[in-house]
């Protein structure tokens, strides 16, 4: 039987009925340059022994690396009950949840989603998730500008010591909406943003919003209070971008500064989502109460039906694209179901102590393995500051070389911070979550002093077989 | 049957307008209106000092069944917004000639009021809609 059930002589009929010649011309509307036509670079389909041979063999190449690799994605232990509890059939499905009489328990799940969430940022409004870390931060933004009415500016201040990823996707999404996005620089000894870097890029300009990352890419602390503050003073919005696991042992951004930040975001992924080489992931979006109007997404409320019983539903949809059309929030208000699905009982599993144990235990590691490191003649910690789980190391020699080195020897070493900051060249940014024993870590030491020690001694006469 | 007093003036857009008589009016949503749209839970009223076009959105309500722009009657500035519907919403329901007010509006051309329909027009209007 087929998959799609239309037949031949069914369209035909249907063409026919609307006057219509072929399924091609109900696309008329959309000019020729924008058709790409065929999909030449799609392969013919495969038979299923072929596929499976195909897969496996990818597979075997990526190998199983030990990961010291953070830089946004985190290698942290997933409950073995968390996605046998999500592929459930009652759970396995990403759409929302629009019929609240038939989908009490994931609506219910949701609403646990938005709880952990608020529990976690401080603020009091949550959605039930975006796509992704950075376009969070994008809708974020345009949230700001849109709310922040007393200022009547298009400028947000982002530091460059947030994610390059985020820069890029804020920049990709916000500037063609008439959105200015400034950059303010780091302090080279500390790693961290100091206001008057934020001074000095904004001078006397309006800011609709400032953007904090606690902690920052480079793995280092914020003075959150201090920078909330002076964003606050100058009539800006603030949106904090947080890790998740990293909140259950820092300040939350509620209580940033005098009066807390306005919005926060960040990346679920860390909360029981796989690696899976980049995807897909889950955003989390988080605001004041006196926001959640411009906030975009799915947000599920509990209220009581008739017979006063409580119940779980989607709510303010009227700020969405199925009824607000083109003046909806955003047109990328999706979330993330099954993914926040896992994440939820991700949560659930590791309680709150839990979820501190696995802070504290990547913050300790994280420690031990720059200790390790750093006694390596040549190899020394970049930013004085404070670190969370993340922590930026200077090499002596390039970067990408000893990285390739440490890979062909299984060792995912960290992420070179010269593709995106040329001027702290070589460098690593590298972490160690709660999945890394100590052995893990010696042997990354290991490897990494004698790979050092082959690029940095004096040049042998002979020149060895593989590098 | 929705009311229409015959002293105000409205638009296509069902938004009552009320001549102040010193270069300002009074703007909000006709009964007819806020009896389509339904409860209502949410209004954006416009900043205070916002210079508008006629027929330009300027604020936003927001009932259990769908999200509505209103439009700016005439140009003008706006010089005061009714802050009683940020927490009570539903004074549109109520009274919408009355508390439900939405905003007042100075008038680059005071004249330009006598363009705006007569209450017989828009009675006419909404018959022929209904």
């Amino acid at each position: 039987m087929p998959f799609i059930p239309h037949t031949d002589e069914d369209i035909a009929a249907m063409l026919a009925a609307i006057g219509v010649d072929s399924i091609d011309a109900l696309f008329d509307e959309i000019p020729p340059g924008l058709r790409i036509g065929e999909l030449a670079a799609i392969p013919a389909g495969l038979a299923e022994m072929d596929i499976a041979r195909l897969m496996q063999s990818r597979a075997r190449e990526d190998g199983q690396p030990l990961c010291f690799i953070g830089a946004g994605a985190y290698d942290h232990h997933i409950p073995a009950a968390v996605w046998q509890i999500a592929t459930r059939g009652e759970f396995y499905s990403a759409y929302t949840p629009y019929q609240a009489e038939a989908s009490q328990g994931t609506l219910q799940l949701l609403f646990e989603f938005q709880s952990m969430m608020t529990a976690l940022t401080g603020l009091e409004v949550s959605n039930a998730s975006m796509y992704d870390g950075a376009s969070a931060l994008a809708e974020a933004v345009l949230m700001a500008v849109r709310a922040n009415r007393k200022v009547q500016s298009n400028r947000v201040l982002v530091p460059r010591a947030l994610h390059p990823a985020y820069r890029r996707v804020v920049k990709a999404i916000c500037e063609p909406q008439g959105i200015e996005i400034l950059e303010a620089g780091f302090d080279r000894a500390g790693g961290h943003t100091p206001v008057e870097a934020l001074e000095a890029v904004a001078g006397d300009s309006q800011l609709a919003a400032v953007v904090i990352n606690q902690p920052n890419f480079f793995g280092v602390l914020e003075e959150v209070d201090e920078l909330t503050d002076w964003a606050r003073v100058r009539g800006a919005l603030v949106i904090g971008v947080v890790n998740p696991v990293a909140l259950a042992v820092l300040k939350p951004p509620g209580d940033w500064g005098t009066d807390g930040a306005d919005i926060a975001c960040g990346e679920a992924q860390p909360l029981g989502i796989p690696l899976a080489s980049g995807g897909p992931y889950a955003g989390l979006l988080c605001c004041k109460k006196d926001l959640v109007r411009q906030m975009p997404g799915r947000i599920v409320g509990r209220t009581l039906d008739l017979d006063g019983k409580p119940g779980f539903t989607l709510t303010l949809q009227a700020r969405e694209q199925h009824i607000r059309r083109s003046k909806a929030t955003s047109n990328i208000c999706t979330n993330q179901g099954l993914l926040v699905t896992a994440a939820t009982i991700h949560l659930a599993i590791l309680g709150a102590q839990g979820l501190e144990r696995v802070a504290a235990s990547c913050h300790a590691n994280t420690g031990r393995l720059v200790d390790l490191l750093t006694a390596i003649p040549g190899v020394e910690p970049l930013f004085g500051h404070q670190v969370f789980h993340e922590r930026a190391l200077r090499l002596p020699a390039p970067a990408a070389d000893i990285l390739r080195s440490l890979a062909a020897h299984s060792i995912l070493g960290g992420f070179d911070l010269g593709l995106d900051y040329p001027e702290l060249d070589p460098a690593i940014l590298v972490c160690a979550t709660e999945l890394r024993t100590e052995e893990e870590m010696q042997a990354y030491a290991t490897k990494l002093a004698r790979v050092i020690a082959t690029r940095t001694q004096a040049r042998c006469p002979v020149e060895p077989k593989f590098s | 049957m929705s009311e229409v007093p015959a002293d105000l003036r409205y638009t296509k857009s069902h938004e009552w307008v009320k001549d102040n008589g010193d270069g300002t009016v009074t703007v909000g949503i006709t009964d007819h209106a806020q009896e389509a749209l339904g409860d209502i839970v949410f209004v954006e009223t416009p900043e205070v000092g916002r210079q508008v076009d006629a027929e330009e959105p300027c604020a936003v309500v927001e009932s259990v069944k769908a999200a509505s722009d209103i439009y700016a009657p005439l140009a003008g500035e706006i010089v005061d917004a009714n802050q009683v519907l940020a927490d009570t919403p539903d004074a549109i329901n109520q009274d919408p000639y009355g508390d439900g007010w939405i905003f007042t509006l100075r008038l680059k051309d005071p004249g330009a009021l006598g363009t705006l329909l007569d209450a017989d027009a828009y009675q006419a209007l909404v018959d022929e809609e209904s």
